[in-house]
């Protein structure tokens, strides 16, 4: 296990050296840089525009540029300087990361909320109308973009004024209670939390009834029944607990996708996360910004996969990758 | 292989033809044969295939919608009544327009009317109708010249009203006619699904199909790109992808640039899927016969490995449209897509993303939302009916 661990960690480091040398590459191909953009403002004279180019390094070649890069962050951990917001790249993304981890958290609670008991529920009554109006609903609800369901749910906010239509927190915050700023957080983030929790529910949902369905058929279940245990018994202590196990996979997969769900429910719900740093970094041409965003969502989603892996073999006693 | 004249095995491509032209058929087919052998002989694929999705009313469903949908994108300019950036300034956020069949007095007319309108309050646009200016639905009546697919040049629209304007889904901020925005933005948003798949399923084929057949250090790299596209969360690949192309482009060029985008992200989850039927397919005899005839290695590939994985990729094709058409979509809403005044479902959700919006003209959102939830519905409807009818097992079963 531990080899395991070590070489799948090893595995990542030639997939972060690609990953930060093609959103490099990417960049230097784009028209233009931040500095282009400054150039066009009158009050900045040439000269300090020159001084700036070659403090950050612009005038060099660019693989001389992405050396430098890779040696700052392998010394000194220092993903380079914010342009736009003239701060250092890993102060800035450490926030819009948290938020969107902390968004990803809320919508993972969702998503896993909701489809556990009701794929239990509908595999428990199995083509009764509980189960058929599930499956309706949820073929219905997979051909719904995010970017449906968001605007939709911040029309109700915006109609009903019970949930505010952006940000993360009110005005007032800094004046709240601790309790109080908890819950205003927590109000805040309701809303893209369902819109980002809600568009897997469908899938998972359905996995979870075929994957207890699947189990109810073995013959161990035969057995408890016919030995004369209860029902509930048979399914919530013997079944569920072996179907839950490719579910557990499956947790761990989302776990790194829900970051790139997220970034369409920033954007709508004026989210501060990473996705919203990344589109506002493109825009402003915040070179380094970029990269460090797009390198810390891939990180996020690598390793979202490695835990995917880990919980199995931890839930799956049977699977040894030594 | 217990089939000598071909007729009957999974090599899709080959078989419809060979039932027909193979000449070892009509041997076969001789007297000797009786009725209950000529009865075994199988059905051709293709007409199983027709059979199973005629089963699947969804699928027909869905097909319909999209076929509709296609044929209206490409007629935009006809049964559009305006064009896509014709502006009328006194009619910003005008509501959809209402259709009466009963009039003041009471009498039903079986060609139904609008009433013209005029704005009663100017900061909340609200518009009231004007008794005794309604205005007839016209049907092939004179409006802007445009041309259709190039070759078909004509004044007539499919409707519209004389003396007036008649908005059937409302106006936006700059009083353009929804409708007519919708038909032309299908000409993008549709589009844009069909080419991307077109290049990024070619793209994936051919390197899932390379790396499978030849293995080794060609193996190696084409999988080692696909990790890395795939270990890049898909919106961050796409932003920064946008990035290198200036956001300011005229509307043909960022349509090609979304469509490179989203086919360069495309391919490498099919290539992956495709290497791995290619692995299992290679071991066949057949191929292994075409080895010792001699035949090059990239035939062997398109014409003996490739056609194997095609119920596969037909199924898979389809259900991906729906993502490219999502991508174009979500680049126009956030505003580095297609770029007004060209419409396209993306940039006209983009007028919903306001509160005001929202609250007092919803049909910004429903008109664009609508179309864009039916089209994914129908892709997957048919994309579902076209897995069950191409499952080999469903069809030993039906016959």
């Amino acid at each position: 296990m531990k080899t395991y661990v070590l070489r799948r960690l090893l595995q990542t480091i030639p997939l972060l050296i690609g990953i930060s040398a093609l959103s490099f590459i990417l960049l230097q191909m784009a028209p233009g840089d931040f500095l282009n953009q400054m150039a066009e403002n009158p009050a900045i004279s040439p000269a300090t525009i020159e001084a700036m180019r070659r403090n950050f390094g612009l005038d060099r070649p660019w693989y001389v540029q992405y050396g430098l890069y890779v040696r700052n962050i392998l010394l000194h951990f220092d993903f380079g300087e914010s342009f736009s917001r003239h701060q250092p790249v890993f102060t800035v993304i450490r926030e819009g990361l948290g938020n969107t981890l902390l968004l990803a958290g809320a919508a993972a609670v969702v998503t896993w909320g909701l489809a556990l008991p009701l794929g239990v529920w509908a595999a428990v009554r199995q083509y009764s109308w509980v189960d058929k109006t599930l499956s309706l609903v949820a073929f219905v609800w997979l051909s719904v973009p995010e970017i449906l369901s968001g605007l939709l749910l911040l029309m109700l906010a915006a109609r009903t004024g019970w949930f505010p239509v952006g940000g993360m927190h009110s005005i007032d915050y800094d004046d709240l209670s601790a309790i109080g700023k908890t819950r205003d957080l927590l109000w805040h983030l309701a809303l893209p939390a369902l819109v980002v929790g809600l568009v897997p529910l469908a899938s998972r949902m359905r996995q979870m009834r075929g994957s207890l369905l699947d189990v109810l058929r073995l013959d161990y279940v035969t057995t408890a029944r016919s030995k004369g245990l209860d029902e509930r018994v048979v399914i919530y202590k013997h079944a569920l607990r072996n179907a839950l196990n490719p579910m557990i996979t499956l947790f761990g997969y989302t776990l790194g996708a829900l970051v790139s769900g997220s970034f369409v429910a920033e954007i709508i719900f004026a989210w501060p996360g990473l996705g919203r740093l990344t589109l506002d970094a493109i825009l402003t041409q915040d070179q380094y910004l970029v990269m460090g965003s797009v390198l810390m969502a891939s990180v996020v989603l690598i390793l979202g996969n490695l835990v995917a892996d880990l919980l199995l073999a931890i839930a799956d006693p049977r699977i040894t990758y030594d | 292989m217990t089939d000598p004249a071909g007729i009957g095995p999974r090599d899709s491509g080959h078989t419809t033809a060979s039932t027909s032209v193979d000449p070892l058929a009509p041997l076969i087919l001789t007297d000797e044969m009786s009725k209950a052998e000529l009865a075994a002989v199988p059905e051709s694929p293709t007409r199983i295939f027709w059979r199973q999705l005629r089963k699947s009313p969804t699928a027909i469903a869905g097909g319909a919608i999209l076929l509709l949908f296609y044929l209206l994108a490409i007629l935009a300019p006809f049964v559009a009544p305006y064009t896509e950036d014709e502006m009328d300034r006194r009619a910003y956020f005008h509501p959809p327009h209402t259709l009466h069949w009963v009039d003041n007095a009471g009498h039903f007319h079986l060609r139904p009317f609008v009433r013209q309108t005029r704005l009663v309050n100017a900061p909340a646009f609200t518009y009231a109708e004007t008794i005794g200016e309604e205005r007839p639905l016209q049907f092939f009546v004179q409006g802007s010249s445009y041309t259709v697919l190039g070759v078909l040049s004509s004044r007539v629209h499919l409707f519209g009203v004389d003396n007036g304007r008649v908005y059937l889904l409302g106006t936006d901020s700059f009083g353009r006619d929804e409708f007519s925005r919708l038909l032309f933005g299908g000409q993008i948003s549709l589009t844009v699904g069909v080419v991307g798949i077109l290049i990024s399923f070619t793209l994936g084929l051919f390197l899932g199909g390379v790396s499978g057949y030849f293995g080794g250090a060609t193996d190696s790299v084409i999988m080692r790109s696909t990790e890395l596209l795939l270990s890049i969360p898909s919106l961050y690949l796409i932003i920064a992808l946008r990035a290198v192309f200036p956001i300011d482009l005229p509307s043909q060029q960022i349509y090609l640039g979304i469509v490179a985008i989203l086919a360069f992200i495309g391919w490498a989850g099919l290539a992956r899927v495709i290497r791995g039927l290619v692995l299992s397919i290679r071991r066949n005899e057949y191929v292994t016969a075409a080895e010792a005839l001699g035949v090059s290695r990239f035939r062997i590939i398109a014409r003996h490995i490739l056609p194997n994985t095609l119920s596969f990729v037909i199924v898979a094709a389809t259900i991906s449209v729906p993502g490219y058409i999502l991508g174009e979509v979500v680049l126009s809403f956030l505003g580095v897509g297609v770029q007004e005044p060209a419409a396209s479902w993306g940039n006209m959700l983009n007028q919903a993303r306001s509160i005001r919006a929202l609250t007092s003209f919803p049909w910004l959102l429903y008109v664009p939302g609508i179309a864009i939830f039916l089209t994914v519905m129908a892709f997957n409807f048919l994309g579902d009916g076209l897995r069950d009818a191409l499952d080999p097992r469903r069809i030993s079963g039906g016959t």
